[in-house]
């Protein structure tokens, strides 16, 4: 059955995403709250997977719970911390409770989580997870049994507009599409000029685009994230206009800043939609929706 | 040359390995060790010394030529006399000799040292994990740089989103493997070669513990 989500992304309509991270621990309520607020106001909410290798509840058991309260999961699904067997069987598990949406990414190194000595698994890498939930639609496991029973999943991947040297990204990027990835939400984007030139490129391909949009929180927060994300690059004239903001107010700066970037990129047709990551404040994603003209 | 690159284990470590052990016999070794100045004369003097300082009896110290070649029995043999006034044997080389030299005695063996990585001189006191052996060589797709070893997560289907203008998410230090590989291929004009997807990697090439018997 085609997901709720695919059929967005064929729509034609500008899609919007955003993410929630499940808790460290049983208490899910803060969780359950943020999936009420958001899952009739975006398309699908992305559940993180121990992101940053902090190990958390699960993202299936995350997803689940975006399925019990009415809303459209993307499972994300990391090559961290399984094997094949236990991502393909995590995958059956999933369509059989009505997931079929998921994002597939290789995974943060271990070292920079909560549990620092733990074994990197990367059985698979990203590209060929897709692989497999190619092959396990056509009823063949990574093995080539058999599989009894369907299933479907709308799958993506992402990948890092600004990474430096951008060429090899991008030949990773083609293989994730020529492996099956039907959309893509990108690593957060700042420079819009340099993103356009990344969908010049991008646009040929046949995948779905949502351009990834992080809160920027404060002006030293931008720093940080030039200093240490990997491909994150925060424009001087952004983080200036963060430091502008009167004390106290940084965050309705950064609603403005990514609400005006929603809009540019919707009026300027640049690609599919967005991916809005609201990094531990989920809650503000309808007030950045409502900054883009979107609520 | 393939060199064993090892650690000196922490004193604290070390101490509680030789807990009950009063009389220690130290073996260093003359090669791999001896580079990386984790097991050379030097060490293994400055290793006695500190012994002796906490109340140990050092009842002897050697630099075995090359403390993973079953030659070394021999040498070993002529110090048997003062080996066996120990209670155990402290050795400062690579696992490989540790183990060596425990199917050569029959006394107790403590490590001195950990045993990182079997690597390469890559530069003036720089050595490099290079190949980790497993079996099922991509090198000919790769222009001659291992991403399974050298890339952190074993990537076989380029940079993952971590890559850093060249350097690895992990550590400034170390090179992102597929910049290396990138920049070789598109010199040797066979880019190519990293557009193919690679296919989940056989992790049971030769299945662990390797063996292998020569078939005549």
């Amino acid at each position: 059955m085609v997901s709720n989500f695919k059929k967005a992304l064929e729509s034609g309509k500008f899609v919007v995403t955003c993410e929630i991270a499940p808790p460290k621990g049983t208490n899910l309520e803060k969780m359950r709250h943020h999936i009420e607020l958001l899952k009739d106001k975006v398309d699908a909410t992305n559940i993180t997977d121990h992101q940053s290798s902090v190990m958390r509840f699960p993202s299936l058991g995350g997803a689940l719970l975006v399925k019990e309260c009415g809303g459209e999961p993307i499972l994300q699904m990391t090559c961290r911390d399984r094997n094949r067997l236990a991502l393909q069987a995590d995958l059956l598990f999933a369509y059989s409770r009505g997931i079929n949406n998921v994002l597939c990414l290789t995974g943060d190194s271990v070292i920079f989580g909560d549990h620092k000595e733990a074994k990197g698994v990367f059985d698979l890498d990203s590209s060929q997870l897709i692989m497999a939930i190619r092959k396990m639609e056509k009823g063949k496991d990574l093995g080539g049994n058999d599989l009894d029973g369907e299933l479907e999943f709308c799958a993506g991947a992402i990948v890092t507009p600004e990474a430096n040297p951008l060429e090899p990204q991008l030949i990773k990027f083609e293989k994730k599409i020529d492996a099956g990835a039907e959309f893509i939400q990108t690593q957060a984007v700042y420079d819009l000029d340099n993103f356009k030139k990344f969908m010049d490129y991008a646009r040929e391909f046949p995948v779905k685009i949502l351009a990834g949009i992080i809160l920027l929180t404060s002006a030293p927060m931008a720093r940080f994230m030039n200093k240490n994300v990997a491909g994150v690059n925060v424009p001087q004239n952004l983080i200036d206009e963060m430091a502008s903001a009167p004390k106290g107010k940084a965050i309705e700066k950064g609603i403005e800043i990514a609400g005006r970037m929603i809009r540019r990129i919707r009026q300027e047709r640049m690609c599919d939609g967005v991916h809005i990551m609201a990094i531990g404040r989920e809650e503000l994603v309808p007030d950045i929706m409502s900054a883009a003209g979107l609520l | 040359m393939i060199r064993s690159i090892t650690q000196k284990k922490s004193d604290e470590e070390i101490d509680h390995l030789l807990e009950g052990l009063d009389r220690i016999f130290i073996i260093g070794c003359g090669t791999c060790a001896t580079l990386t100045h984790t097991g050379g004369l030097a060490e293994v003097e400055a290793m006695g010394e500190n012994l002796s300082g906490k109340g140990k009896l050092v009842t002897g110290e050697m630099v075995l030529p090359v403390a993973c070649d079953n030659m070394a029995a021999d040498i070993l043999r002529e110090w048997s006399e003062k080996m066996n006034q120990a209670d155990a044997l402290l050795i400062m080389s690579c696992a490989f000799g540790v183990q060596s030299i425990a199917q050569q005695t029959s006394k107790m063996v403590v490590p001195a040292l950990d045993t990182l990585f079997i690597g390469k001189q890559t530069g003036a006191g720089q050595f490099d994990e290079i190949c980790t052996q497993c079996g099922t060589c991509i090198l000919g797709e790769t222009g001659g740089i291992c991403p399974v070893t050298s890339c952190h997560k074993g990537l076989v289907n380029g940079p993952c989103g971590g890559t850093n203008n060249g350097k690895c998410e992990i550590d400034n230090n170390k090179d992102c493997a597929w910049t290396l590989i990138y920049n070789r291929l598109k010199d040797l004009g066979r880019l190519d070669s990293m557009r193919k997807l690679q296919a989940p990697r056989n992790h049971q090439r030769e299945p662990s513990p390797g063996k292998y018997i020569l078939p005549f």
